[in-house]
């Protein structure tokens, strides 16, 4: 099958590898670059499970072609990671609310809730609801998640 | 890995329809949000596709010199809700573009897909429908416009012929002018669920808003394709703004509609829905008018 270049920059790295025109963005991300906590759920965009971001919007990676991320930025939960592998804030307060069970929903709840809280903006908890409302979790009932996403922003806006 | 057989990427709308004259038989693909899910279900095993993915061009929201507004139909749900344009002239259509999947989805679905799958449940569509949306379409021959009303042929079956895509959504002035819309979605979840019907109102008040000028009502999910509730408009054109209105187009949008039973919905909870929504709809773009029971 016929192979493309494809040049992007990936968590902060210029990168590029010549990919299988019928991948998907989630087949890149694992198989070129072992980034492997864009997971494979659903595949068919339903579940959230693959969620980046790119160019500062969320995307399922399942149902986007590797070769549509020519010159985009793309961010992982790697990229999350600081320099001596501590957690960023909000990895953290995933941990302290007990929002992860399996941990297979986890990644692309945080990358949208990397997306909500860089808004900068307050929201309200059913604006949260609805923000957050592209992923399924089947484990832990989707409350602890709601409070480690609403507990972060509030401290980042110094309101906790 | 998706199964299809070769992949073109088209650099220009010219671009595409060379391509598309080229390879007739495959599959174009904006977002892909429709195109890859049919994929991934075994339904067009082996296509070629042609993707217009990376044409920026067709993703703007303008304002024509004679006020027509000019919508790429790349244009995402999530960019339509946030263009300034929209929110200014024709609210509703972004609000109906919040409502689609989840917030991801809604970053890759885009509105000119939303209308050229032909699918009746399509959240923006019932809107497209409901502001007599004029379509762009450009092909081999050059470019060619129509109304949305004769655009949609049957179920996902529309009005594109070989080597043609679509190329603006147009909402005219006269369309959007001093009219208030409103759109609801009726689904059995708040989000990630496929519309069990669609409404999507708009009026225009008299200078006194005591009147109703101009009504227009459309639904999804109510028939085979997006589709307005005519003889409603007319029952309704020229009533004044009372709660015997209100109670008049939900029983008039009955003349109109022909759901069907699916395990969704039975067809006589659909017709529940629609004069539910027809009522709440009018009450809602009334009160944005200014208008008061
Ligand atoms: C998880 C999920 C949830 C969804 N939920 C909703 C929902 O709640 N409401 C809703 O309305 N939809 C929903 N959808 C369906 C889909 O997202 C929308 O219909 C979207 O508008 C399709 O746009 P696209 O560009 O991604 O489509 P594509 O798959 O790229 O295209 C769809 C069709 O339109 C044709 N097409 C696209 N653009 C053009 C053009 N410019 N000219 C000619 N032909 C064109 C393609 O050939 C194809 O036949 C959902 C999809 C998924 C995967
Ligand atoms: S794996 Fe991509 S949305 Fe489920
Ligand atoms: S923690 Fe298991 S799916 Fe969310």
């Amino acid at each position: 099958m016929e192979k493309k270049l494809v040049k992007c920059n990936i968590n902060g790295k210029d990168v590029e590898t010549y990919v299988d025109v019928r991948a998907s963005l989630t087949d890149m991300l694992r198989n070129d670059y072992r980034l492997t906590s864009v997971k494979k759920g659903c595949e068919v965009g339903e579940c959230g499970a693959c969620n980046v971001i790119i160019d500062g919007e969320c995307y399922n990676s399942c149902i986007y072609l590797a070769v549509w991320a020519e010159g985009k930025r793309i961010q992982t939960l790697e990229s999350l990671l600081g320099p001596n592998g501590e957690l960023s804030d909000i990895q953290q307060a995933f941990v302290d609310e007990a929002a992860v069970q399996c941990g297979f929903c986890t990644p692309g709840f945080i990358m949208t809730a990397v997306e909500v809280l860089e808004t900068g903006k307050e929201y309200t908890r059913d604006e949260l609801r609805k923000r957050l409302s592209g992923h399924l979790c089947r484990c832990t009932g989707y409350e602890n998640i709601l409070n480690a996403v609403e507990k972060t922003m509030k401290k980042r806006l110094g309101k906790a | 890995m998706y199964d299809f057989s070769a992949l073109y990427e088209a650099t220009s709308v010219q671009n595409a329809v060379e391509l598309m004259q080229a390879h007739p038989s495959a599959v174009l693909i904006a977002g892909g949000s429709d195109v890859l899910i049919k994929m991934r279900e075994g339904k067009l095993a082996g296509a070629e596709l042609i993707s217009i993915y990376k044409l920026d061009e067709l993703r703007e929201v303008t304002m024509d010199p004679d006020g027509t507004l000019r919508i790429g139909p790349m244009t995402s749900f999530s960019h339509a809700t946030k263009s300034q344009l929209v929110q200014q002239h024709i609210p509703v259509l972004g609000e109906s573009a919040d409502t689609a999947g989840g917030p991801q989805l809604r970053n890759i679905g885009t509105l000119g897909g939303n209308i050229c799958n032909g699918v009746t449940s399509a959240d923006t569509a019932s809107t497209q429908v409901a502001y007599d949306a004029m379509l762009e379409i450009t092909g081999p021959a050059g470019m060619r416009k129509i109304s949305i009303h004769d655009f949609y042929k049957g179920v996902g079956k529309v009005d594109l012929q070989p080597g043609e895509l679509l190329t603006a959504i147009l909402i005219p002035k006269e369309s959007y002018k001093n009219c208030y819309g409103y759109y609801l979605k009726y689904a059995m979840r708040n989000a990630m669920d496929i519309a069990t019907i669609g409404c999507s109102v708009n009026v225009v008040l008299s200078a006194d808003k005591k009147t109703i000028e101009r009504m227009r009502i459309s639904y999804g999910v109510a028939g085979p394709v997006p589709m307005r509730a005519r003889s409603a408009e007319a029952a309704v054109n020229g009533q004044p703004v009372s709660e015997a209105t209100i109670e008049l187009i939900g029983n008039a949008v009955l003349n109109d509609v022909n759901p069907r039973t699916s395990w969704r919905a039975s067809a006589e909870f659909r017709k529940q829905i629609i004069s539910e929504t027809a009522r709440r709809g009018l009450r809602a773009a009334v009160e944005r008018a200014g208008g008061v029971f």
